[in-house]
């Protein structure tokens, strides 16, 4: 394995670019993967792999809207 | 934590044990003067935290105040273990008739401490324990019931030491006993322990370490001694690995990834969780392993701070494999170490299941990190298999399988 990269996450459009929906993603991500942002939200890289699959990101949007992406096993969450 | 010989004489003094004249001196001058007030030969001893003094230069003896004077100069520029002397204890030379041993030290083993008691005094008590173990008497003691004079008595009396020394020392020896529960030490010696030709007697030189736990709790004699929050009285000061793993803790608040010790061996130990960092340790040397260090890693951490003291120990020059173990079910989730290590591994180049000997965190999280170990082909094991056997096997990966034994 030439890579260690453990989580993905991925979020729809109309989510990603709702400032509201972004503070809400900043305010509920217990280790600081999303930044809200004047156009929407950001994903920051570093803090992916800090990942503790609390599903709080996406209890927080719409259902469906933000998905975590285990890359060791191929798994998406929700589920 | 350490504590210098002249504030180890402050708490044995404060305890109501007799000792000889003495003073801390900064400059020749103020040994001359302390010389001058004991009005007799004296013994100028540097003031560090190190063994060896004598044998370094840093304990001399003067006739005179200017005598003292010159000594104090030359021991105070004098570095014994790679310190620099706070200063010298000008200290009044008793007329000695015998010198006795007398220490209380905390046993490990039994939990609790025990008394020790020698009437061969002024050498070191292991060198007589080993050499003539019929001259040290041994008895342990409750940290919860008061200690009685008594239990002081028996020590002595069983070296067959009776009268007017038995009933002298009895009370010296109780009140170290009582000083060592009082202060939370690990260990307080009076060595020697003299008596002097009109049969009295005085400590001649102490040495105290206290639980460095303790040090919130023993506030009000650290304040007395003049020992500022700052002092750490480590034996000795931090390697750049070990300062590089401090770094690595301070990075955020989660969990505890630190605390690391440097060895010289080539298994680099991450592991942790409820004293097993000690256990594991001795369970790698026990089958033979040579660590590389000792750490500290608990408590939930972050990817960043695992990933950042794997990286720390895999760098350090000798380490061939890295064993990652804890030795509890603990809340610490196995995923969150499994990625920080195998992180570690990738970003330096290595192939995780080449570098991690054995990975043995029984936890939170098991299965999420067995995913992750099996995907980058690393060895694990839950906690069905023993840290022993954890250990076992990591030391294998290393030196191979032992011997067999000689028929």
């Amino acid at each position: 394995m030439t890579n260690a990269l453990f989580i993905a996450v991925e979020v729809d459009d109309p989510v990603a670019t709702n400032p509201g929906m972004a503070a809400k993603l900043e305010e509920v991500c217990p280790v600081d993967i999303f930044r809200a942002t004047l156009a929407g939200v950001e994903i920051v890289p570093e803090n992916l792999d800090e990942c503790v699959l609390c599903e709080l990101c996406i209890n927080a949007v719409p259902v469906g809207a933000v998905r975590v992406i285990k890359l060791y096993s191929g798994q998406t969450l929700p589920a | 934590m350490r504590f210098f010989e002249y504030e180890s004489r402050a708490i044995v003094a404060k305890a109501g044990i007799p000792m000889t004249k003495h003073g801390l001196a900064k400059t020749a001058d103020e040994a001359r003067r302390i010389a001058e007030q004991i009005a007799g030969p004296v013994v100028i001893k540097s003031q560090v935290l190190s063994g060896g003094r004598m044998k370094a230069g840093g304990v001399k003896f003067a006739d005179t105040p200017d005598e003292a004077a010159r000594h104090a100069e030359h021991i105070l520029d004098l570095e014994i273990g790679g310190h620099m002397p706070r200063g010298v204890l000008v200290d009044s030379r008793a007329p000695v008739q015998h010198e006795y041993y007398a220490g209380v030290v905390w046993d490990g083993l039994r939990k609790r401490p025990v008394m020790l008691f020698s009437d061969m005094g002024g050498i070191d008590i292991e060198e007589v324990a080993e050499q003539h173990p019929d001259h040290v008497a041994r008895r342990h003691f409750s940290t919860l019931r008061p200690f009685s004079d008594w239990q002081a008595k028996q020590l002595i009396a069983s070296l067959g030491v009776s009268g007017s020394a038995l009933n002298r020392l009895t009370p010296i020896v109780a009140r170290l006993a009582r000083l060592f529960l009082a202060y939370d030490m690990t260990l307080a010696e009076i060595n020697p322990l003299g008596e002097l030709e009109d049969g009295s007697f005085v400590a001649l030189d102490a040495h105290m370490d206290m639980e460095n736990e303790a040090r919130p709790r023993q506030k009000a004699l650290l304040h007395e001694l003049g020992v500022g929050d700052e002092e750490t009285r480590q034996a000795r000061e931090p390697t750049p690995f070990e300062l590089a793993g401090e770094q690595v803790d301070s990075q955020d608040h989660r969990g505890v990834a630190g605390n690391v010790t440097e060895f010289d061996g080539n298994l680099g130990l991450v592991i942790g969780a409820g004293g097993g960092s000690l256990t594991l340790f001795d369970a790698v040397r026990a089958h033979g392993g040579d660590p590389a260090n000792y750490c500290e890693i608990g408590g939930n951490p972050s990817v960043r701070k695992a990933c950042g003291l794997a990286k720390l120990v895999l760098q350090k020059p000798g380490v061939d494999k890295i064993a990652v173990m804890m030795s509890i079910v603990s809340n610490t989730r196995v995923d969150i170490v499994a990625r920080g290590v195998i992180k570690a591994c990738v970003e330096l180049g290595y192939d995780p299941a080449e570098k991690i000997a054995i990975f043995r965190i029984p936890g939170a999280w098991e299965d999420e990190g067995f995913q992750i170990l099996d995907r980058y082909g690393v060895e694990y094991a839950d906690r069905s298999v023993s840290l022993h056997e954890a250990a076992r096997r990591a030391v294998e990966k290393i030196q191979g399988p032992p011997a067999p034994a000689a028929v």
